[in-house]
């Protein structure tokens, strides 16, 4: 696994990074709850055929503070755009997870014209009171990679201070990326993304992990009873939430195929 | 030195083994725990102790806000505070407060506390807390990580409200109202003073001084503990340039005054045991929603962490940066050790006297709160705590900080302006 290139954008005054691997096609990628502090083999695999370009949300690693100055679902939605824009992803491929799913959903459905195919991992921004989502705000320390991931190490392995950083800055960085998440999605992670979601024009791939424990698979089929674009569903079975994590080849599998 | 007597109001008659049965006393406490027909009896004579207090001869009472709490039965304190303005005729009234980001407009605190102050004749203390993560964020659904911001806004809302005396539109980040314009206005001019219950938060330190307010320090864990905390407050004064006015400060302590030692601890142990047992029992699940706690407080917590286990010291018990969520998990629970780590005071009139007088000199505070109802205490000890305090140790350290001014003090109405209150006769309205 080696490093991708880094360059830097600036997003409503934070500067904000932007991760770019390999070549072919544009393929996008916005992390899910948690970001990402570290380049993931689910980027891989997609840089063996693709250009992957991974911009940072804000408040999100990566992201800086930017999440401090969004107030409302449409601040967040434009500076969604505004990534999409500077991390020259507008009109390619489009793969959201979790938190980043929401928001990648929500493009494709208010700018058409930014987003090719849209592949969604358990989305954020539903919430069904026969089936409420696990709150991943009110969860003991130790409990979140469970949470998160089916195999908990994979997540803690995510979440792990690697050796010369910041002792100070790195737990601080985490907290601020839930922190960003719950800034649009406190409490239940309900932003009504079912009334956008047939505004979508783009393909769209459904992808969720069998194991999911934040956001149940009946999920899945409350997104695609609302989608009205040709869709695909893929229940991958091991993984949890970000299933990117836990089943890296399979779901870059799924993806690849379905954008090919 | 003012001596003001706070009620937390805990419900009785939580189980014996409610630690070991129930995860939390707070946010998800189970319905099934409460009585209200007891909360009836319970409520009742806790408003007839906030009064035995007042006739006792402490400086205030006080009240403060909790919701969906074992430990505290006052998700509405002004209810409270305003039923004691009726019973009560020259005691201030410390409400402790309202969590401003939680009233929607803000402007309704700006009202109830002009009420409150205008029934009592002018003696109302106005308390701004931001609120617990439980109370705020879990029991109330607040987003964490807007609710500092909109607390500030709120107090820039809630002042300009008392102020202005014209009718107003108000821009906010968080609040648009188009006509602000708040009847009854307080009595207090230009308003009541305004006390801000916090932790170890330079940010409100810093505020709190900036502002001319009283910052109080609501802890459960003694004056011991509080040392880290109040020094790093007296320092910030002092680079602030700030006086050492003892008054620019209130603590709150649990106190358990008797004849003697031995009888103190008979009488006081089962309660205490109660509180820090049953009533501090907090799920962790809730002890830190993200952005609650400032970068900055993280930061300066962290970096505390970090020396202190170079120093090879991983301290003992509760840290004084760790959210009091986290902290109630690792509290002393047995009285044995309650009274060890000082988080209660309790001894003879002498001996209870004496350690206040640490209290105050060492932490440099002027308005003490003090818990002397806690945890099942009945009524009646409650009573006989309170007026042997009054009694025995109150005059002994009301001298206290003497040469400084309390310029935080309510101003009511002089005594022959204010209306007369009726003796309460209920069996009058049967004829």
């Amino acid at each position: 696994m080696t490093e991708p290139d880094t360059t830097t954008i600036d997003i409503n005054g934070y500067p904000t990074r932007v991760w770019r691997k390999g070549s072919g096609p544009k393929i996008g990628f916005l992390a899910g709850y948690g970001g990402l502090p570290r380049w993931i083999p689910f980027l891989d695999r997609l840089a063996e055929t693709r250009t992957v370009i991974v911009p940072s949300l804000p408040g999100f690693p990566g992201g800086d503070r930017g999440h401090s100055v969004l107030d409302s679902q449409l601040d967040w939605l434009l500076a969604v755009r505004d990534l999409i824009d500077k991390a020259e992803l507008a009109g390619g491929d489009l793969v959201g997870s979790s938190v980043g799913g929401s928001f990648a959903a929500e493009l494709a459905a208010v700018w058409p014209d930014k987003v090719k195919r849209l592949a969604l991992i358990a989305p954020f921004g539903l919430f069904d009171e026969q089936a409420p989502a696990t709150d991943p705000w009110a969860q003991k320390q130790d409990d979140i990679a469970g949470l998160m991931t089916a195999q908990p190490d994979v997540y803690k392995a995510l979440k792990r201070m690697p050796s010369g950083a910041n002792s100070i800055e790195w737990p601080i960085e985490q907290t601020r990326a839930a922190e960003a998440a719950a800034r649009i999605f406190w409490p239940l992670g309900n932003t009504r993304l079912e009334r956008r979601l047939p505004l979508i024009k783009a393909p769209t791939l459904i992808l969720w992990g069998a194991e999911d424990r934040l956001l149940p698979t009946s999920y899945a089929d409350a997104v695609v009873r609302a989608l009205r674009a040709r869709t695909e569903t893929r229940i991958i079975a091991g993984a949890g939430h970000l299933a990117e994590l836990d089943k890296p080849d399979e779901v870059a599998a799924a993806i690849l195929s379905f954008m090919s | 030195m003012k001596f003001l007597w706070f009620h937390l109001m805990p419900y009785k008659e939580l189980p014996e083994d409610f630690k070991e049965k129930h995860p939390s006393v707070w946010v998800d406490i189970h319905s099934s725990l409460f009585d209200p027909a007891r909360a009836h009896h319970m409520y009742n004579e806790f408003l007839d102790e906030l009064e035995f207090a007042a006739a006792c001869g402490f400086d205030a009472i006080c009240c403060n806000e909790h919701h969906s709490n074992g430990y505290g039965l006052m998700p509405s304190p002004n209810l409270i505070a305003s039923a004691l303005a009726r019973r009560t005729t020259d005691t201030a009234i410390c409400v402790l407060g309202n969590s401003l980001a939680l009233y929607n407009p803000p402007t309704r605190v700006a009202e109830e506390f002009a009420m409150i102050d205008c029934i009592s004749g002018g003696r109302l203390i106005a308390g701004f807390p931001v609120g617990t993560p439980m109370d705020t964020t879990y029991a109330y659904g607040a987003n964490p990580s807007h609710l500092r911001d909109r607390y500030y806004e709120a107090h820039d809302l809630v002042l300009r409200a008392w102020k202005e005396k014209e009718t107003f539109a108000f821009n906010g980040r968080y609040n648009q109202q188009r006509y602000v314009n708040i009847w009854p206005r307080p009595i207090q001019q230009p308003h009541p003073p305004i006390w801000i219950p916090g932790a170890g938060s330079v940010e409100t330190w810093r505020w709190a001084a900036e502002m001319d307010y009283v910052f109080c320090y609501l802890s459960y864990y003694g004056y011991k503990m509080a040392q880290n905390v109040m020094q790093g407050f007296w320092e910030e004064m002092a680079r602030l340039g700030k006086d050492r006015n003892p008054y620019r400060a209130g603590f709150a302590q649990v106190v358990g005054v008797a004849e003697s030692r031995q009888q103190a601890l008979d009488l006081y142990s089962g309660p205490a045991e109660y509180f820090y047992g049953r009533c501090l029992h907090v799920d962790p699940r809730f002890a830190g929603p993200p952005g609650y706690v400032t970068e900055a407080t993280q930061r300066a917590g962290i970096e505390s962490q970090v020396k202190l286990a170079a120093e090879g010291n991983g301290g003992s018990g509760p840290s004084t940066n760790a959210s009091s969520a986290t902290k109630m998990q690792s509290l002393a629970r047995d009285m044995k050790n309650i009274v060890a780590n000082g988080y209660v005071i309790v001894g003879s009139p002498d001996e209870v006297t004496e350690q206040l007088h640490e209290l105050a000199t060492t932490l440099n505070i002027g308005q003490l709160m003090l818990l002397m109802q806690f945890g099942n205490l009945s009524s009646e000890a409650t009573k006989y705590n309170t007026r042997l305090f009054a009694e025995k140790v109150m005059p002994k350290l009301k001298g206290l900080f003497a040469d400084w001014e309390n310029r935080w003090w309510p101003r009511p109405m002089e005594k022959w302006q204010r209306a007369t209150l009726p003796a309460f006769m209920p069996q009058a309205a049967a004829h």
